[in-house]
């Protein structure tokens, strides 16, 4: 399954963001950001508790089930008194959730999080990118493994001279995706994939805001 | 004596190359002596392209002031500023004055440098950068336009011949290779029998090699080498050698193995030249070129 990895913000980039607003109802979510320890129900309960702390009024607190979901609307409907007497929402969700929020209600919404990528958990607790959407799927060629994404740099036509035993050189917690696709393709016995030249990729294999219509049937 | 750089590779001679790095701002003083100095010593001088991702003069501003003063120059181009109008417009400027032999790079992370929080581009890579200079030899750009006059340069790449694994490296080279490069300046070498074993693959291409010679300054620069520069190698004995010097005379220490690198590699014909890095010790490289015999 994906998920949206988020992070929190700085306790100090949110009181700046909240400067001047000072009756407040927050909004956590009980999918992505509760999976990520980022802005489920302990992490709402937090912020609640900090922020009254620095002399916030909580006009009320609660988790949705799946912030990015039309349903939100439906479930916040009981909540309206408390969301009616707050000047602004902060939200624990990530920026799916947040937009949400933001169309289904006048009101001016805060991030706590910052949305870092959509994941996938490849392991306990562990979670990776592994696609970017960009548009213009070369995995066919690559042993199923997205140099795209998986490149810090996006390289299509092989590893960089940064590369040192398999890591990345940014960072050696990050595998070089060049080292993974190279192994992949050896034991699948197909390097000669590898080897192809692949032109300048096209970048704009869907020009930025994305948008998708289903056809008449 | 060869007049341009690829006169000199195709001419069979040992081929010496050094670099040169543009300052940051505008004081040009020590960057136009350094070029000075070397002009007429070796076969061309890079000019590097915001070397470590750290925000300088152009590389193409510094090839300029070559072209002045005198000497070859290589334009080194990295893909991670500009895209490919960019890069395709610096490739006709750089034609258009003169410069004719470019160096093309991938470029290091933009975390690695000065301006941290720059957006980086890497539209095109290393051996697409090369194909398109090759594309606008043609007479076209890359999106199939004709061009009204066009390029010619003499193109090179670089590969790391002790990268570990090596074999994602050398599909890469072969791709450079195939995309048009002519020539190859390679990462730092410091072990002569891995270098060896990479030339026995390597001279089966049409390409010339000239081996990278970064200059040792002191034993803990040996150190940070190898534990942060992707791919240098630095061996246990050259770091012993280094820490053996005595006090203040590290430097010459450094010279006097690089030298004697320099002087090894020519004596067993191993590769077409080599490529010294004297990074910020510019100055010296007459001493390496001195101590290596080549001068």
């Amino acid at each position: 399954m994906i998920r949206s990895i988020t992070q929190k913000k700085s306790e100090e980039a949110i009181d700046l963001l909240l400067n001047g607003l000072n009756r407040i109802f927050i909004i956590g979510c009980g999918t992505c950001t509760t999976l990520t320890r980022t802005g489920g129900e302990p992490e709402v309960r937090a912020l609640k508790e900090i922020l009254s702390q620095k002399g916030k009024i909580i006009t009320g607190t609660t988790v949705v089930p799946v912030a990015c979901d039309n349903l939100t609307r439906d479930f916040l409907r009981e909540f309206g008194a408390q969301i009616d007497q707050a000047n602004c929402l902060l939200i624990t969700s990530c920026a799916f959730g947040v937009q949400t929020i933001a169309r289904q209600l006048r009101k001016m919404v805060v991030p706590a999080l910052d949305t870092l990528f959509i994941g996938k958990e490849t392991g306990f607790g562990m979670f990776d990118e592994i696609c970017t959407q960009c548009g213009t799927c070369i995995i066919g060629e690559t042993g199923g493994i997205c140099p795209v994404t998986n490149c810090h740099k996006g390289l299509v036509n092989g590893p960089c001279g940064g590369t040192n035993h398999g890591k990345c050189e940014i960072d050696v917690a990050k595998d070089c995706v060049w080292t993974l696709i190279y192994n992949r393709l050896k034991e699948l016995e197909r390097l000669d994939a590898m080897r192809k030249y692949q032109k300048p990729r096209n970048h704009q294999g869907e020009p930025k805001p994305g948008k998708f219509k289903l056809p008449a049937a | 004596m060869p007049t341009t750089f690829k006169e000199a590779l195709k001419s069979g001679k040992f081929v010496v190359t050094s670099e040169v790095a543009p300052p940051k701002g505008t004081n040009l003083e020590k960057f136009k002596h350094h070029i000075e100095l070397l002009k007429d010593k070796v076969d061309a001088m890079n000019v590097t392209d915001h070397q470590s991702s750290v925000m300088r003069y152009p590389s193409l501003g510094g090839c300029l002031l070559v072209n002045e003063i005198g000497g070859e120059v290589i334009l080194q181009m990295t893909c991670r500023d500009r895209n490919r109008l960019a890069l395709q417009a610096d490739l006709l400027f750089a034609s258009s004055r003169g410069i004719h032999n470019v160096l093309c790079l991938t470029g290091d992370s933009i975390i690695l440098g000065d301006h941290k929080e720059a957006k980086s581009v890497f539209d095109l890579d290393s051996s697409q950068l090369l194909e398109v200079i090759r594309i606008l030899e043609g007479g076209k750009d890359l999106g199939g336009n004709e061009l009204d006059g066009s390029v010619s340069f003499c193109a090179g790449a670089i590969v790391t011949p002790e990268a570990d694994p090596i074999e994602p490296q050398l599909i890469k080279f072969e791709k450079k290779i195939e995309a048009g490069a002519e020539f190859i300046q390679t990462q730092a070498v410091y072990d002569l029998d891995k270098f060896k074993e990479f030339m026995n693959y390597a001279r089966q291409f049409n390409v010339k090699i000239l081996a990278g010679i970064i200059l040792l300054t002191s034993a803990p620069m040996a150190r940070f080498m190898n534990k942060n520069i992707a791919g240098v190698s630095v061996r246990q004995e050259l770091i012993d050698e280094m820490a053996s010097a005595p006090k203040g005379q590290a430097l010459q220490k450094g010279i006097e193995i690089a030298g004697r690198m320099i002087a090894c590699i020519k004596a067993e014909n191993m590769c077409d030249g080599v490529h010294i890095m004297a990074i910020g010790k510019e100055e010296t490289v007459p001493d390496i070129m001195a101590a290596a015999g080549i001068i």
